[in-house]
This record gives structure tokens, C-alpha cells and sequence, in this order.
């Protein structure tokens, strides 16, 4: 058995100690009790589970938290995405309302409430995890607070005591029309209104759904969850920062930093923006026009397909080009070589219509003409899968986008086919796939298909971490991974990781 | 007595600058301009370059202490001529060393009087003469900014974030994210370019007196909402230079939003919608929010004099996209019919047509929606139309207040907004006027030491400024004070 102290994760440390007497004067931890189905998650848990149930409970939470981010990449509304989650959440993290009369509230409670400080204890240790860790999981209260028993949410929303201002009958009448206003009702008397500073509250003054007076928000009932999900997260916050600053000094059980290490790699997926450091390829001379044949094997499907049918058309419409050329530049090619490029491969095409209907777009994507802002950030950054996979679809004769979206399943198999790509089991499930609206997965398992050895080489000899294999959401970094896989023991091992982050 | 400039770079040391657009990388990072000079410790009496805002003893050649070794102690005129141009490398030098408040820029940044991290860590980013832009620069003093000024000759220069480090040393960081920006300014971006579907006066880069006026309003209803709405106090307005505006919101509370909270005032500002496509732009929720209520009725009277008579937006078949805007069929064929037949009527008559046909009988619908139709037409072509991209990032660059503007050489100064109306974009002195002025000042200046701005026009500007910063300064060291008292407590244990 096994106890892990999460209240040692706690900044007020005299108060901490009276809370540690307190609980060490008796025997037994005991069992607290979950009145609501909902959780702030203040208190940590404080009774004994087992080590299977650490490790199962985290990683049961953390596919849910995968699935949510999988659908916020994917674009999906709300709706959508609450729909799809149903059956995830039932599975791994059911959490029921006490009008439900199910069997086991506590049981799935506890769960929930461990689940949440065991990855919290696995994710605070950079920023850039607790911002996601922190995201997700205020997308799942969110989710969860929507679709709560009415009243049992009312009760505890109440019980959460937060400190919002009331606001009283005197402002109430002194700001009648404007809180009228505001609210669109007409029995204002009936109406009950919160006041709290406005950076509380961003999204509802985005939407301009709050009266504002003097850096103060005056939010109607009604708004209630945008208040509660803006708390949630800013505790949750905070909790990060102050978990971060005393990780180090947890003296943590022997057995769970491997199980804690081994749940944050699994979770470092890097978000969908582009890294500079993507460009930069230990070991691979500055690709040149000439190159690009060569190179181009290493593509994503996207980019092998641009490049067929430039080959093919010896030209391609604007929206390609960008794409292309900016997937070229994203790869190292110099400007002056992506414009060779683009003049050998217009083969058809004048040098007078090139030069002035062709080059000035090259030079804009590269940031070398434009105004400042776009030669300040060096021209545009590469697209992201997410950017093509949100995009309006191709229209005729155009051929940019992600094919596992645009193609017909039937046209993207030839393609695939063309590409190499002819593993029957394989094509099938790439199918079934985007016949899922799993772009991204599709286009993954092609990848991990067609490096099975290399990627199995890294892994055994360990010099690729997890992390380094993790989903794929750029093109360039498809690229990237794809070229140092097939080019192995050429003295590069893998520099997957580091560089800064592009802007914007 | 003539002012000085070293037109041949007399600088002694100057070094070799590298600063060639370095196109092979995909980085943001541009390649660095040499430091300057870092190592070179300066021994400022801060207390001396704060202490009294009001006696400004020769400003230009900054403080006790540090006198700059460029400057030579008998400076030669600078000729101005009718061919002189703005962008000329003895105008700029002569700017920089003589007119660019540079003292009252870093007191604005700095918020204290010893300098702290908030200006050592603040980057600039420099475009030079043959367009090369330089990023992340930072500088531990006023003078060391200036003195770079001094030897690059930036033809501008624009302000980012405040960094968690040191731009300068962001590539030494191990981790990307131990640099990051904290802090910056609440910025908005006004342009002309954003109303070219409605102006009729003016196009491109040209602005004068009646599309001015696009300007004017949206500065009055952003101001206040920042101030009345959001509680913010110091908010600068300065003209871009050519054909907009820009404005800081300095406050501490403004300063540390994070992305999530600039986007929420930037949405809460934004109003118009969609594209060029023709389509209606403004489709505002009724009741109208207070803040909309109150820009309405500030923009009512503009809509009267700056739009209808002066823009006169619905000449001829531009008639036809007003009838686009408003709801009712009916309404809409007989008004078609009117204008028809008098194509030349003026806007103002033609708006006034709208309720005199309704009244007489041609509306098959209520007035209500009429009405409100009406409201957002005044909305569409008076409403603010931000860059909004500009005010949602913390790391967004903008240029600083008081560089030359290197399309029109004017002088990008704060726009007193008590004053807004007066403001006259168009008699904003550009550097080569400023610079003729010095030399023919004609004042006694032997016992009143005058730093050469003061014999100029940009007077005015740069007072308004230090009056603006001195506030802004006095709330901060207030602020520091509170702080300390409010931690006293916690300190015990
Ligand atoms: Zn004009």
C-alpha cells in the first residue's frame, strides 16, 4: 500500500503543518466524502489506494485528457465535441450526479479526485505542461459543469463560497438601463448580478456580455459559468505554480517518479505550431532546387502530392504554391534556391510572367518584400496540419490542403499507392480513419508504417525518447523525423527536441 | 547658435555594423547589431536623471557624467537646404543627438528612477536605412539607447515586451521558455487603410482635414471605454506619422495581461464584421450594449458633418450599398425610384429620404427595425476599425513614439486627447523643420541653458509627454509604497 502526501504541495507551509497535526493525530486517514459530483479539487486526497490503482486511475484520466485535446485540434464545436467524449468518459472516467442512483458516486469520485493530483504532480514541472495540463482539464470541468444535474450544480456552485461581490440594490438602480441593457430582460428586479474585476471574467467581455465600469464587471446570473470554469482555472493555476516550486523537494516514493516521468513523456506531444528548430537538421546539407527531387521522398503526403502535380502540371495554383513554398522554406531552402525552384519547374512559363506575376509572392512568403510586419516575422510561418486541416477544402484544379481530407477515400488510396504506400491492411485502415474525421491519425500511421524498422531501431537502442516520436502536427516536422530515421547512424541521433518556437 | 551634428561619423569607435537581412533563416532572429558597448559601465547618478521633472538642463547631451565622446564641444551647422531630405544620415544623427526625447522615453519605460528590468529587458527592434531590421535590443540606459541610435541611424524604431531576460542573451537561455515576454504596454493601432471602402476624399498613403476626422472619432470612443469602462488612467495617444494613430495604455494592471485578456478588450472594442464582399458590417445586438449606446452617441454628430456632408459616401450607383444596409422591400423600391431619378443627390439628402418615404407609407414593417438599421449604417462607416491583431498579442512589436515617420519625415508625436478636434496631423512638424527652427532661433540662451527641442515646435509634444510620464511615474512609485506596506505582514514570518 501506498500514501502519497499531496498536501506536502502547498505554499502556506505553517498552516500545512497545523493540517498535518491535525491528520497524523489520528491512526487512520480518513476517507473523505464527495457530497458533489463536481470538484475544485482544493483539498488533496489524504486516504491510501495501491499502486496498480495509481498508475491505472492516471492513466485513465490521461487518455480522456488526450481525447479532449485530440478534438479541440480537430475543430470541433462543443456539441460535437461533448457528444464524441460521452462514451470516452464513460469508459475511463465515469462521473455520475447523485440523482443518478448509480452504485458506486464515491467510488467514481475518489477516482476523479486522485486521478486530477496524480497528473497534477506529473505535469507542473514546465510551463508549458501545466499550461496545457491546465487547458485540458478546465475543458473537462467545463464539460462536466454543462451537463451537471441542475440543482446539484446550483448546490455547488454554492458551496464553493467564492468571493464575488454582490452587487446591491442602490447600483442596481443606479446602472438600471445600462444592466438592462446588458442582459436583454425586462424584469430587471428579478435579476441577480456579480461584481468582480473584469480580467475575471475575458471571455465575457470579449463578447461585450457584461457592463463594465471602471475595470469592474458586473455579470448577470446567468453567466454564472463562465465565472465558475474562469475560477476554476485560476485556482488550478496557481495549484500548478505552487506544485512546480515544491516538486523538488517531495520526497517522493521510490516507486512512483518512474510511473509520474513516464506519464508526463506520454503527454508531451508538442502543440501544433511550428518549431524553428524543425528547419535545422543536424547532418543534412542546405537543400538546394536540385534537391528537391531527392528530398522529396521524405515528405508528407501533402507535400509529395504539391510536388507530383507540379511535376506533372509544371505549374500549381496560388494556394499550393504558398503551401509549397512555405513547407520549402520550413525545410532550409534559401530563398534565392526557392526561386530557382519555382522558375525551373514553371517550365511552360515566360521568364518576363514569372518575374512579375510569380517571384514578388515568393519573395512576400520569405519576408523579403511586404510591409514590416510581415518582414519583421520573416514572411509566413509554415503551415500546421491544424491550419491545413481547418482551411476551406481545394477547390477544382487546386491541389493544396491535406489530402486525407480532401481526397476521396478511393483517390487518396491511389495516391497513397503511388507514394509507395501498398500494405492492404494498412490502406484499410487509413480508411477507416478518415472515414473518422482522423485525419491526423491517418497521416501518423502512414508514417509509422513506412519507418516501422527505424522507429523500432530508436526505440530498442534508446536514443529517441518518447518524446521525440510523438504524434506529428507540422509537416515539417514530418519532414524532419522522416529524413533523421532514414539516415541513421550518419552521426545524427535524433535532434528532435530544442530551438525556439516561431512567433505568431 | 547653431546646433551640431558630425556628419562624417566622428564617432571614434565606431565598429563594423553587420546587418545584412539574413534571408537563409526560417528563425525570427535576425542577426544581431554589435552591443553597444556593453561593457562599458557607465556611471550615472540616476537620482540626478529623475529627481526634478521640471529643470531639464540641456537634455540633448544627456547627463552629468556621461557626456557622450561623440559629440565634439564646438558643433558645426548643419545645412539644411530645400534638398535636404529627411532620410538623409546627417538629419537622422541630427535628430537623435539634438530633438529625440530620449530621458522622458526612458523614464516611460522604466517606471522608476534607478533602472530596472523594465527597460534593460525591454526589446527594440531597429529598421535601418537600407531596410535591415534588427530585433531583440536591449539596453541597460537611456544613454546607451541613444548612443546607438547615434551610430546605427535607424530610420525607426519600435517597441516589444518586456522579457523575462535579456533579449540580448535570449540564445544563451537553455530553455526556450526561460525567455518569454512579461509585460507590455496595451496597444492599439488605427489606419487609415482599414476605412478606404468608405472614404471618398482621399486614397493610398494621402490623408487631409475630412478623412482626419475617421481618426479623430475612433480615438474619442476607444479612449472612453478604456478609461470609463475598463479603469484605465494613462493612456497615450500618438500619431503614426502619416495616416493613423496609435495608442499605449500604460497602466501597471494594462501592462501584465496576459494574450487571453488583450483579446478580451480587443473583442470588446470590435464592431464591424466581415469583408469587402459588400456585405452588411454591422449587425449589433439590441438592446445595444452600453458601451455601443455610448459610442453611438458620440458618433451621431460625426455621422452628420464628417460623413454625410464632407464624404458624401452615396453619390450616384454608390446609392446602391446603402440600400443594401436597410431592411424593408418596399421601403427600399421607392427609394430606389427617388434616387433614380436624381442620381446627384447629396448623402444628406438621401439619408433624410429614408424616414420621409417610410413616413409616407412605403415601410410594410415596423419602424423598430428601421430604426435600428440606421443605427448600424451610422455604426459602419463611424465605428472604430482597429488592427485588432496589433492590441492581441504581448509580443507584438509597435513603433515608438516621437521616431520620424521615413514616408513623411513628421515626427510621431502624442495627440493631446483634450484637445483631440485641434489636433491637425497635417501641421505636425517633420525633422527637417524641426531642424531649421534650431538653427534660427534667435533667442538669448546663454543664461537659460535650452536644450535644443525647446526652440523648436516639438515643444509642445514633448512637454505633454513628461507631464504624461510624471503622472505615470507618481502612480507607480505610490504603487510601490502600498506594496510595501501590504507585505509588511507577511514578511514576520
Ligand atoms: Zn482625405
Amino acid at each position: 500500500m501506498i500514501r502519497h502526501d499531496f498536501s506536502r504541495v502547498d505554499s502556506k507551509r505553517r498552516a500545512n503543518l497545523d493540517y498535518k497535526k491535525k491528520q497524523f493525530a489520528k491512526p487512520e486517514f480518513k476517507q473523505q466524502d464527495y457530497e458533489y459530483r463536481l470538484n475544485f479539487y482544493i483539498l488533496p486526497p489524504t486516504a491510501e489506494i495501491t499502486l496498480e490503482q495509481f498508475e491505472t486511475w492516471a492513466i485513465n484520466r490521461l487518455k480522456v485528457l488526450s481525447e479532449l485535446e485530440a478534438c479541440s485540434f480537430r475543430n470541433r464545436t462543443p456539441e460535437e465535441t461533448a457528444e464524441y467524449m460521452t462514451s470516452i468518459l464513460n469508459k475511463y472516467l465515469p462521473l455520475r450526479s447523485n440523482s443518478s442512483r448509480g452504485q458506486n458516486l464515491q467510488e467514481e469520485r475518489k477516482k476523479d479526485h486522485y486521478s486530477h493530483f496524480i497528473l497534477r504532480l506529473a505535469f507542473s514541472a514546465t510551463e508549458d505542461l501545466r499550461r496545457r495540463f491546465s487547458r485540458l482539464e478546465t475543458m473537462l470541468f467545463r464539460l462536466r459543469f454543462k451537463d451537471d444535474d441542475l440543482r446539484e450544480r446550483r448546490e455547488f456552485v454554492s458551496s464553493l463560497k467564492l468571493e464575488w461581490e454582490e452587487v446591491g440594490e442602490d447600483e442596481k438602480r443606479e446602472f438600471g438601463s445600462e444592466l438592462a441593457a446588458v442582459s436583454g430582460a425586462r424584469n430587471e428586479e428579478e435579476q441577480e448580478w456579480f461584481k468582480v474585476d473584469w480580467e475575471r471574467v475575458p471571455e465575457l467581455v470579449e463578447q461585450r456580455r457584461v457592463f463594465l465600469k471602471r475595470g469592474k464587471a458586473y455579470v448577470m446570473q446567468r453567466e454564472q459559468m463562465s465565472l465558475v470554469v474562469a475560477e476554476f482555472t485560476k485556482r488550478l493555476d496557481e495549484a500548478l505554480e505552487l506544485t512546480a516550486k515544491a516538486l523538488p523537494r517531495l520526497d517522493e516514493d521510490d516507486r512512483l517518479a518512474p510511473i509520474l516521468a513516464h506519464l508526463s513523456q506520454s503527454f508531451t506531444a508538442p502543440d501544433a505550431a511550428y518549431s524553428s528548430s524543425d528547419a535545422a537538421i543536424d547532418g543534412l546539407s542546405t537543400p538546394t532546387a536540385d534537391s528537391i527531387d531527392a528530398v522529396s521522398q521524405h515528405f508528407p503526403l501533402c507535400m509529395q502530392n504539391l510536388h507530383m502535380t507540379l511535376r506533372a502540371n509544371s505549374h500549381l495554383k496560388h494556394f499550393g504554391r504558398l503551401q509549397y513554398t512555405l513547407f520549402l522554406k520550413g525545410i532550409g531552402l534559401s530563398l534565392d534556391d526557392c526561386i530557382i525552384f519555382w522558375r525551373r519547374s514553371f517550365k511552360l512559363m515566360a521568364d518576363d510572367k514569372f518575374n512579375k506575376e510569380y517571384k514578388y509572392n515568393i519573395r512576400h512568403a520569405y519576408g523579403d518584400v511586404g510591409g514590416d510586419a510581415n518582414r519583421r516575422g520573416r514572411g509566413y510561418t509554415p503551415y500546421s496540419c491544424q491550419k491545413l486541416l481547418t482551411e476551406p477544402l481545394p477547390g477544382p484544379g487546386q491541389s493544396h490542403g491535406c489530402p486525407y481530407r480532401a481526397f476521396t477515400q478511393d483517390n487518396l488510396v491511389a495516391l497513397l499507392q503511388r507514394t509507395g504506400i501498398n500494405d492492404r491492411d494498412l490502406l484499410k485502415t487509413v480508411r477507416e480513419d478518415v472515414g473518422k474525421q482522423r485525419y491526423h491519425v491517418a497521416c501518423n500511421r502512414v508514417f509509422e508504417h513506412a519507418h516501422k524498422r527505424e522507429i523500432k531501431k530508436v526505440k530498442d537502442d534508446g536514443s529517441w525518447s518518447a518524446v521525440d516520436l510523438d504524434t506529428i502536427v507540422h509537416p515539417n516536422t514530418y519532414f524532419k523525423r522522416s529524413w533523421l530515421l532514414k539516415h541513421l547512424g550518419e552521426g545524427n541521433v535524433g535532434m528532435v527536441g530544442g530551438g525556439e518556437k516561431m512567433e505568431e | 547658435m547653431p546646433h551640431s551634428v558630425s556628419p562624417d561619423g566622428s564617432q571614434a569607435d565606431s565598429q563594423p555594423i553587420k546587418c545584412e537581412p539574413d534571408t537563409q533563416s526560417q528563425d525570427v532572429t535576425m542577426s544581431d547589431a554589435p552591443s553597444p558597448a556593453k561593457a562599458e559601465k557607465t556611471n550615472v547618478n540616476l537620482e540626478d536623471l529623475f529627481d526634478d521633472e521640471d529643470s531639464d538642463p540641456e537634455f540633448s547631451s544627456s547627463v552629468p557624467g556621461v557626456k557622450s565622446e561623440e559629440e565634439p564641444p564646438h558643433p558645426e551647422p548643419i545645412k539644411i537646404t530645400s534638398r535636404s531630405s529627411f532620410s538623409d544620415p546627417e538629419i537622422m544623427r541630427a535628430f537623435y543627438q539634438r530633438l529625440f526625447p530620449f530621458r522622458y522615453l526612458f523614464q516611460w519605460l522604466n517606471h522608476s528612477p534607478s533602472p530596472t528590468n523594465d527597460f534593460a529587458h525591454r526589446e527594440f527592434a531597429f529598421t535601418l536605412q537600407n531596410d535591415a531590421y534588427l530585433r531583440y535590443q536591449s539596453f541597460p540606459t537611456a544613454d546607451l539607447l541613444r548612443k546607438q541610435c547615434i551610430q546605427l541611424l535607424p530610420s525607426r524604431f519600435e517597441l516589444g515586451p518586456v522579457y523575462s531576460t535579456n533579449p540580448r542573451d535570449r540564445k544563451t537561455m537553455r530553455k526556450a521558455s526561460a525567455f518569454r515576454p512579461l509585460a507590455k504596454e496595451l496597444v492599439f493601432d488605427i489606419d487609415m487603410t482599414d476605412y478606404d471602402d468608405i472614404r471618398t476624399c482621399c486614397t493610398g498613403a494621402s490623408i487631409c482635414h475630412k478623412c482626419w476626422a475617421f481618426i479623430t472619432m475612433a480615438i474619442k470612443v476607444v479612449d472612453v471605454a478604456l478609461r470609463e469602462d475598463f479603469g484605465f488612467k494613462h493612456i497615450m495617444w500618438v500619431y503614426s506619422g502619416r495616416r493613423g494613430a496609435h495608442a499605449w495604455v500604460c497602466d501597471k494592471r494594462a501592462r501584465e495581461m496576459d494574450d487571453s485578456k488583450r483579446r478580451a478588450v480587443a473583442g470588446y472594442l470590435e464592431l464591424l464584421k466581415g469583408g469587402d464582399q459588400g456585405g452588411k458590417k454591422v449587425n449589433a445586438r439590441r438592446p445595444l450594449h452600453p458601451h455601443l449606446e455610448r459610442s453611438l452617441n458620440i458618433l451621431k454628430e460625426h455621422f452628420q458633418t464628417s460623413i454625410l456632408l464632407e464624404q458624401d459616401p452615396w453619390v450616384e450607383e454608390k446609392a446602391a450599398h446603402l440600400l443594401q444596409l436597410l431592411p424593408d422591400q418596399k421601403l427600399k423600391e421607392a427609394l430606389q425610384k427617388k434616387w433614380d431619378s436624381s442620381p446627384s443627390r447629396p448623402s444628406a439628402l438621401k439619408w433624410s429620404d429614408i424616414d420621409n418615404v417610410a413616413k409616407s407609407g412605403a415601410l410594410s414593417k415596423g419602424s423598430k427595425d428601421l430604426l435600428e438599421a440606421k443605427q448600424d449604417i451610422v455604426l459602419e462607416y463611424t465605428y472604430p476599425r482597429l488592427d485588432a491583431e496589433v492590441s492581441k498579442k504581448l509580443n507584438h512589436l509597435l513603433k515608438s513614439p516621437f521616431v520620424v515617420h521615413p514616408g513623411t519625415g513628421r515626427v510621431c508625436v502624442p495627440i493631446d486627447t483634450r484637445k483631440v478636434e485641434e489636433f491637425d496631423p497635417l501641421s505636425v512638424p517633420t525633422v527637417t523643420q524641426l531642424l531649421t527652427e534650431i538653427d534660427e532661433w534667435e533667442g538669448d540662451d546663454r543664461d537659460k541653458q535650452l536644450a535644443d527641442w525647446e526652440k523648436t515646435s516639438l515643444k509642445p509634444y514633448i512637454d505633454y509627454f513628461r507631464g504624461f510620464v510624471g503622472r505615470l511615474l507618481k502612480e507607480e512609485r505610490g504603487g510601490v509604497k502600498r506594496e510595501r506596506e501590504e507585505t509588511g505582514d507577511a514578511m514576520e514570518f
